[in-house]
């Protein structure tokens, strides 16, 4: 099947700065493609040239096979967009606002009706649907641009942080409403909170300076961090030179170092050879020895080192 | 075009409901109303003049529009600019034509319903006398015409500039241009220093000599086309003007 989201060489200079420079994408059904990058890297811009609002200076995107330049309506009709900042209509009140998207979607009346509310209960807007827009608070507002974004079910969905500003509850609604849609659509969730890439997110994309530098998932994004697989073992001050000299023996454990000194404990990092991880030798090590370890557990890196890695390097 | 009308129809309906949501409707109704009356009766000597006619009325029209007008045009896109809800706008299944369309509709609507509420004058010189209807429809849908080039012109800058006080001066500046640019002062300037083809062509853009025809009962085509084509230019600069400054 044809991808439902396909974007080709897409750039887009203002003035003197090259906002995106040749970003190429596509995202399939059932892809939750999470987006990210630093403040600036060209993350709104390349989905604002995405969804058709903002014109590439070269490349092209479509949606769902139909150009969003050349077929504008085709595309956007079947396209679901939480802009950035989820701008909304402040006078109306959600219940209005709704229908005039269903209205302007070219649902009839009963069933712009029936797809309000469903979008209402899906947002979990019950309780403010007769409150004006600009009187909500943030959390609010960005479902209200969640509830307008999904209300025709399309199989494109684009969104521009859509949890920024929200509380961790509301954050567990939104993600919880992403993974119950992912199979069926295509979706692109763009943030800078690496913790909601491995929550949602099939794959992702790292921007900077406006070209794509890493594409996977986010197992292999962590694959990339330095301590991916590497043993952490805590141990009393006492043993601390004697473990980490055994510790260096092991052949498939690339060196040791510490991390942390406190209360009398050393916590030793064993730095793996290879991408496979040496638990195993160091089990077997600690039991041949009889070592006096306190806590062992194999550490997976974390997204905000790779994440910081990768966009700074190519700063540098 | 079916659809064009469809879609524009449903951004009229909710930008005309939009007007309502806030003080402004009521403000500007009140106000248009007082206004147009007290001009007609205290400047333009409406009992004075001892004339079933509505001359006095009529002619402080196209003034009070210089002030009120732009207060009607400047949020239509500025709005839209400002609070990003363009970039809503733009990427639900509509053309930017209908968009225009639609929101320039509902700025003129209301206008007219403004004018239509101005109705007890038309009874009241009715009551008082016999004066030529036709003249007074006439009139009515002359000041409708101007309301409409004001408005236009209004849409299209406030579609340059997320800045609604900057939309609405510089509206008033241009829409007071146009309408002076017959007048005798302006006239004598521009003749001291340049061609009489000049001048004569800035004249013939005056709204002020076009209205005041309309006003004396001759609705001739070339006034139509005048305006018509006003509007109609203002609304093609709109849509260049949101096509390119959407992203800024």
């Amino acid at each position: 099947m044809a991808p439902l989201i396909k974007a080709t060489g897409l750039r887009k200079t203002f003035g003197p700065i090259t906002a995106v420079d040749g970003i190429s994408l596509t995202v399939n059904k059932g892809e939750v493609l999470g987006f990210l990058g630093p403040n600036g890297a060209g993350k709104s811009t390349t989905m604002k040239m995405i969804t058709g609002f903002l014109e590439p200076d070269s490349g092209s995107a479509s949606i769902f096979g139909a150009d969003v330049l050349t077929a504008p309506k085709a595309a956007k009709s079947k396209l679901g967009y939480l802009p950035e900042g989820a701008p909304a209509y402040g006078d109306m009140t959600p219940t209005a606002f709704l229908s005039f998207v269903a209205e302007i979607r070219g649902f009839d009346a009963s069933d712009a009706k029936a797809r309000v509310t469903a979008a209402i209960s899906r947002a979990g807007l019950g309780s403010v649907v007769n409150q004006r827009i600009e009187t909500l608070s943030k959390g609010f507002k960005r479902r209200v641009g969640v509830a307008q974004a999904i209300l025709h079910d399309p199989p494109v969905l684009i969104m521009d942080e859509p949890t920024d500003g929200l509380d961790p509850n509301q954050k567990h609604h939104v993600r919880e409403l992403i993974r119950e849609m992912a199979p069926h659509k295509a979706i692109i969730v763009s943030t800078h909170i690496l913790e909601e890439v491995e929550a949602v997110c099939t794959r992702a994309v790292i921007i900077n300076k406006g070209r794509i530098v890493a594409d996977g998932t986010a197992e292999d994004l962590l694959r990339r961090a330095r301590n991916h697989g590497a043993i952490s073992i805590r141990v009393p001050e006492a043993d601390a030179a004697r473990i980490s000299k055994l510790l260096s023996t092991v052949a498939e454990i690339a060196g040791v170092e510490t991390v942390e000194k406190a209360n009398g404990h050393i916590r030793l990092r064993a730095l793996p050879k290879t991408a496979a991880s040496p638990a195993a030798a160091v089990g077997d090590l600690i039991r041949r020895e009889s070592l006096s370890v306190e806590e062992v557990y194999v550490e997976r890196g974390k997204l905000d080192d790779v994440f910081r890695e990768i966009t700074m390097s190519a700063q540098a | 075009m079916r659809e064009t009308i469809k879609n524009a129809y449903i951004i009229a309906k909710r930008e005309f409901a939009g007007y309502f949501a806030t003080p402004l409707a009521a403000v500007f109704l009140t106000i248009f109303v007082a206004l147009t009356g007290a001009f007609a009766f205290f400047i333009g000597g409406f009992f004075q003049r001892g004339q079933a006619n509505l001359d006095s009325f009529f002619a402080y029209h196209p003034w009070l529009y210089l002030l009120l007008v732009p207060a009607v045009a400047m949020r239509l896109w500025a709005e839209e600019r400002k609070s990003g809800t363009i970039e809503l706008l733009m990427t639900l299944p509509i053309s930017p034509t209908e968009a225009i369309l639609g929101k320039f509709a509902a700025a003129w609507a209301f206008i007219g319903l403004a004018l239509i509420l101005t109705f007890p004058i038309w009874i009241t010189v009715n009551v008082l006398g016999n004066p030529d209807n036709g003249i007074i429809v006439t009139s009515y849908l002359g000041s409708f015409l101007v309301a409409g080039a004001f408005l236009a012109i209004g849409a299209f800058i406030s579609a340059l500039t997320k800045n609604q006080v900057i939309a609405f001066i510089l509206t008033a500046t241009v829409c007071f241009l146009l309408v002076t640019s017959g007048m005798e002062i302006v006239q004598n300037v521009l003749r001291s220093w340049t061609p009489r083809i000049v001048a004569d062509a800035v004249a013939s853009m005056s709204f002020l000599t076009h209205y005041e025809e309309i006003t004396r009962g001759v609705l001739s085509l070339d006034t139509l086309v005048f305006f018509l084509s006003i509007i109609a230019f203002a609304l093609f600069a709109n849509a260049v003007a949101v096509g390119q400054k959407k992203s800024a």
